[in-house]
């Protein structure tokens, strides 16, 4: 089996590179980036499996759910290309691994990627751009432009190529279980993310007010009695600090008294909303439909 | 404006809604597209100043996770035609910006209509991909960021065809409880990808992880990079334990229904 081993040369992962350019293309509400990563992986697929049944095979597994920063795509993509060898050439890499690898690596590398890229190296690169360009200097566009270019193209490739040495040196110990090791772990860590993303980005806040409370004195800042201008700012600051509040009233909402339970408690009984009606053929597009329909009327009558 | 400066206009406008929602080649940047715009149309100088002007407004815009910001690519092509069209030099640039910043928020509402019908589109390429059909796939996959293109040439070419006082009448007609309403679900419809995922992983050893990852999450200090890490360490722990302990090799790691306690209950409900 050594001989006729099917390689990905530098070629093909060159032309997946320049394929994850187009990632977003067919960005949807259901799966995100799904339909990107098939498009990026076709050259690895056209080339490791030549089946019908194969090739199917490979575009279902990839036109899974996936979103993660644009550039840490690149990383992942370079792991999977690996492991994709690997079961193209006979090796035990079920379905289950490969989607555990890419869920696993998503939502941290888009923890990295959005502050680094989005809020770090953007601004700072626009800003330079900017500054010229507000005074009418042609080169304000290009500097931004190109300077952002370089940088792009550098971290996809680089990182692409170091994820698919590291997923090769995952796969080449099979000897050991290390790859059925690593593929079970990537699924609890999967799974480990997906709770937590659906902590953080999945927002639901009901808005209606549960209670008023009347305050004691001293447990509000008293804003008739601050002194006048800057020091009476100061004092209001201090008293902030130390703890009081902004107004004479404490005003409960409902999602304060949720939060006290669990914090996005509603979030997850959502997703498993999802879950059951997923189970019970939904189709995901009714359901997202749904969900925009009833957000609206939610808010219209004061829930939401 | 000329026809063929019109043209020219929503080809820029098209090219730039296809890069605003691949985010990486960043042609959508108000520096960039306004400039483009002003080239185009001959004003090459006015538009890299407008650029310059709006890019200071919308330098924070990203989208982070599942959230979207406000549409820039929209904001940046419609503030230089309004400014083009208003021919009133520099003077216009201010005006300009004030009239696009609301359309970047309309332009959100455009971009949730796009990424609700790629849904179906994604649903074509699962047929596609039943039958192998690889040139199926990519076709589709370039129709979905079509579809992202026409999002901002055709308001584009909209802009250039009706009054701008319409523009302006248009925008406050929105009503405030479909805006916030949108903006609302937005936030939600991501737990469907979740579900779908989970629907998909799921089995016995790996549930414990799920509630783990989400009761940890509710710490604001815990950046996503710092979850990763507690992630990994959980299942390397996980797994040497195991080893170490002994006679615990036949949990396997399928996903089938047998082993996946919780999405029984959930199918059996």
């Amino acid at each position: 089996m050594e001989e006729k081993k099917i390689k990905l040369t530098k070629a093909d992962r060159f032309k997946m590179f320049l394929r994850s350019y187009f990632l977003l293309s067919s960005f949807n509400y259901e799966r995100m980036q799904n339909g990107g990563v098939a498009y990026t992986l076709i050259p690895a697929i056209k080339k490791l499996y030549s089946s019908k049944a194969d090739r199917a095979a490979a575009l279902k597994r990839h036109l899974e759910f996936f979103n993660t920063h644009p550039f840490m795509a690149n990383p992942i993509f370079g792991v999977t290309l690996a492991l994709e060898e690997e079961r193209a050439n006979g090796a035990n890499v079920d379905d289950a691994a490969i989607s555990g690898v890419k869920i696993g690596m998503m939502g941290p590398l888009a923890g990295a990627g959005d502050p680094l890229f989005w809020f770090t190296l953007r601004p700072i690169m626009l800003s330079l751009g900017a500054s010229l360009a507000v005074s009418g200097n042609v080169a304000g566009p290009f500097v931004f432009f190109i300077l952002w270019n370089i940088m792009a193209a550098a971290v996809k490739w680089y990182t692409q190529e170091f994820g698919y040495r590291a997923g090769t040196a995952i796969t080449d110990d099979l000897s050991g279980g290390l790859l059925q090791k690593v593929t079970r772990g990537a699924s609890m860590m999967g799974m480990f993310v997906i709770g937590s993303l659906i902590q953080r980005w999945v927002s639901i806040t009901f808005t209606p007010v549960v209670s008023t409370v009347k305050q004691q004195k001293g447990a509000y800042i008293d804003w008739e009695k601050l002194p006048a201008g800057a020091k009476g700012l100061k004092e209001a600051f201090t008293q902030y600090a130390a703890g009081r509040s902004l107004s004479e009233t404490k005003v409960t909402t409902l999602q304060d008294n949720l939060d006290q339970l669990v914090p996005g408690l509603a979030a997850l009984g959502l997703t498993f909303l999802c879950m059951y009606l997923l189970k019970h053929k939904v189709s995901p597009i009714v359901i997202i439909l749904g969900i925009f329909v009833l957000a609206i009327v939610f808010h219209v009558i004061g829930l939401l | 404006m000329s026809t063929i400066q019109i043209i020219l206009v929503v080809i820029v406008a098209f090219i730039v809604g296809c890069s605003s929602v691949n985010d990486q080649i960043e042609t959508y940047q108000p520096v960039v597209a306004c400039s483009l715009i002003g080239l185009v149309t001959g004003q090459l100088e006015l538009g890299v100043m407008l650029g310059g002007s709006l890019q200071l407004i919308t330098m924070g815009w990203a989208n982070v996770g599942a959230a979207m910001a406000p549409d820039a690519a929209l904001a940046g092509v419609a503030s230089a035609i309004i400014l083009i069209e208003g021919n009133q030099g520099a003077q216009g640039i201010g005006p300009a910006i004030a009239l696009a910043v609301p359309l970047a928020v309309a332009g959100l509402g455009l971009t949730m209509i796009v990424r609700t019908a790629t849904v179906f589109i994604a649903h074509i390429m699962d047929k596609r991909a039943e039958k192998a059909d690889i040139n199926g796939i990519q076709a589709w996959h370039f129709i979905g960021m079509t579809l992202q293109g026409l999002r901002v040439a055709i308001p584009a070419l909209l802009l250039m065809l009706i009054p701008v006082s319409l523009v302006r009448q248009g925008l406050e007609a929105m009503p405030e409880w479909l805006t916030a309403g949108m903006t609302i679900g937005g936030g939600m419809v991501v737990a469907v990808g979740y579900a779908m995922v989970i629907n998909m992983m799921s089995s016995r050893e790996v549930w414990p992880f799920f509630f783990l990852g989400f009761a940890l999450a509710a710490i604001k200090q815990l950046t996503l990079i710092s979850l990763g890490i507690i992630g990994v360490c959980l299942a390397i722990l996980f797994l040497a334990l195991e080893g170490s302990g002994g006679s615990s090799n036949g949990s396997s790691n399928g996903s089938g229904d047998s082993d996946d306690p919780l999405g029984d209950i959930l199918e059996d409900i």
